[in-house]
């Protein structure tokens, strides 16, 4: 149920502090699939407090029945096999929050979304942050960081990468960098290009705006 | 074309003279009744109407008692005071099929040709039909925009066809149990039930009002059959098991020896007495002639293309009468429409059955969805003009 009086952003989970920053990059009244929206945090955002005509996607079926009983519009489905049923240009943004590394072909999701939508936000964990260099470096170990937070024995996240990995990506994809916000320590920092050597050392996550060359 | 309303002790009748319905099949129904209920109160703006269309053997009493058994209606769980369609809030309205036996036009009415009841002369209709049928309904009600059709499995169907050819006259659709078309197995076994009344002598070609005749054996065999359908192996199992009924050992005979035998048979008579053998035929073929991608060239997304009706679908584990396949694809030419739809599917062991039943995570999505489709039309008081 929606209790009107909550907001929803005093309930963001620290690790998700991305999610406010990509509801303030989307334009009031647009139209928006969130893909993999998880327990509908940033779809309720974008509804309430920008008044958006948010739509979801969603692999877990409890975390579909949860947003669906809080009034919010989404389907269960899957990011790597479900894209290609949604119209070419059917929203102006369509958004990825920490989902592309636990899709099975990132670059195949990140082409629908760009058929699908004018404006792509994708934010992804930096495999690059100098904490996740230092356990493999040191401790010759997997690492665990309170944004990748699972052993690699049963993490979700398959496909890992770096921001200056993802840009690359874009490049390949002809998806051109709008901006790019870094967070790191709860903190964001829009970055001047698209990313910078010192970004992908300290940045946590990478939160990337894009659009269609 | 007239409109004349009769008060009746079971609810509304609301008869349509002068070529009141043209069908599918090419046939133009001179008049045509139509019996209905309604729950709540209209309000000024005539905007919190909300259409509860009944699935194959049901009727028009969803809410309160049924006022000809005395029974409780058969959506009691969801529709009334304080519930989830709170009567109190909305204006909810149902009325019998076209083709049924709940006292709207079907092969049990007056052949105005003859006199005498239609029997097999009754032409053959349409789940469109059915839906035309409710829109002269609405019209006569003074309502141009419902907020919601609702329904589950036969009652889906008719959502879908709201949705499909009338979706400027609903905000909201929300198709339970239900598919876009009535697949082969379905078709089957509907066939068998239709061939099972067929083959009872007591069903004298249809005309069998005259006599005291009603082909009782085989429309309970044809309950019978179908009532499987809507029962999941695991219910049957959990339910009944091998349980033997009032013996302690197998009587090596052909009586009901088994609890289950024993339930189908008392599910097959008691279904006799409140349904007419015609209109089983004629409602079952109506569903098995569905098929809206077929309309439309066989692109299913091209029935609903610009669609400003906020969807609300919903399947459950272990129905497999319309199994969740059906519902996934009717939500990808949902979504491939540009539509606003939500999708969930419902953990339940209960089988098509379920959605007449205690389910509280549907319940849960029901009142989810109509709270946000009531604010999204600007029905904050929940439609009451206080």
């Amino acid at each position: 149920m929606i209790d009107p009086k909550a907001n929803a952003a005093g309930n963001l989970a620290a690790d998700r502090i991305d999610l406010q920053l990509i509801a303030d990059m989307v334009a009031p009244g647009s139209k928006v699939l969130d893909i993999g929206c998880g327990d509908g945090t940033l779809l309720e955002l974008l509804v309430k407090q920008h008044g958006v005509d948010a739509r979801g996607l969603e692999l877990s079926q409890s975390g579909v029945n949860n947003c669906v009983a809080r009034g919010l519009s989404v389907v269960q489905g899957n990011a790597d096999t479900d894209l290609s049923y949604y119209p070419d240009n059917g929203f102006d943004t369509v958004i990825l929050s920490q989902t592309l590394q636990a899709t099975q072909r990132p670059h195949d999701v990140l082409r629908e979304m760009a058929r699908i939508g004018k404006r792509l936000i994708v934010s992804i964990p930096n495999f690059g942050h100098w904490r996740v260099r230092l356990d493999l470096l040191v401790k010759g170990r997997m690492p665990v960081t309170g944004t990748l937070n699972a052993s690699w024995y049963e993490t979700a996240n398959i496909h890992l990468c770096t921001l200056t990995d993802f840009t690359q990506l874009c490049d390949v994809l002809g998806l051109s960098v709008e901006s790019c916000t870094t967070l790191s320590r709860g903190k964001a920092k829009a970055l001047p290009g698209r990313t910078t050597r010192r970004a992908n050392l300290l940045a946590e996550q990478g939160v990337f705006v894009l659009t269609r060359s | 074309m007239n409109a004349t309303q009769t008060q009746n002790e079971d609810g509304e009748t609301v008869r349509f003279d002068g070529a009141a319905l043209k069908l599918d099949c090419g046939v133009t129904l001179e008049t045509l009744e139509l019996a209905y209920r309604t729950y709540g109160t209209l309000n000024k703006d005539k905007s919190n109407a909300i259409l509860i269309c009944h699935a194959l053997t049901g009727d028009q009493h969803p809410a309160g008692d049924n006022p000809l058994t005395g029974k409780p209606g058969w959506w009691t769980q969801v529709v009334g005071p304080g519930g989830i369609i709170d009567t109190d809030k909305y204006f909810v309205i149902c009325s019998n099929v076209l083709g049924g036996c709940g006292g709207s036009t079907g092969p049990q009415s007056g052949n105005p040709e003859t006199g005498k009841p239609y029997g097999l002369d009754f032409p053959v209709i349409t789940i469109a039909d059915m839906v035309r049928a409710q829109n002269l309904l609405i019209d006569h009600l003074g309502i141009e925009s419902l907020f919601c059709v609702i329904g589950g499995s036969m009652g889906g169907m008719q959502v879908l066809q709201w949705a499909a050819a009338h979706s400027d006259r609903i905000f909201s659709a929300v198709p339970i149990a239900t598919s876009a078309r009535h697949s082969s197995q379905n078709i089957a076994f509907h066939e068998v039930g239709r061939q099972a009344i067929l083959a009872d002598p007591e069903w004298h070609g249809g005309a069998y009002y005259a006599t005291d005749a009603h082909p009782r054996k085989g429309l309970a065999v044809a309950r019978m059959a179908a009532h499987i359908t809507y029962l999941s192996e695991a219910a049957l199992q959990r339910k009944f098991g091998r349980n033997l009924q009032d013996r302690e050992a197998i009587s090596y005979g052909f009586d009901a020896d088994f609890q289950i035998e024993s339930y189908l048979r008392h599910q097959g008579m008691t279904f006799v007495e409140r349904f007419d053998a015609n209109s089983y035929l004629y409602i079952t073929r109506a569903m098995d002639y569905f098929d809206i991608a077929a309309e439309n060239g066989g692109n299913l997304a091209a029935a609903f293309n610009g669609t400003a009706t906020r969807f609300c679908v919903m399947s459950f584990t272990s129905d497999w009468l319309f199994p969740t396949p059906e519902s996934v694809n009717l939500v990808r030419a949902l979504n491939a429409a540009g539509a606003n739809v939500s999708f969930v599917e419902i953990e339940s062991d209960k089988g098509h059955d379920a959605f007449l039943l205690d389910e509280p995570e549907m319940h849960a999505t029901l009142s989810g969805f109509l709270q946000a489709a009531a604010q999204a039309r600007g029905l904050e008081n929940g439609g009451r003009d206080d």
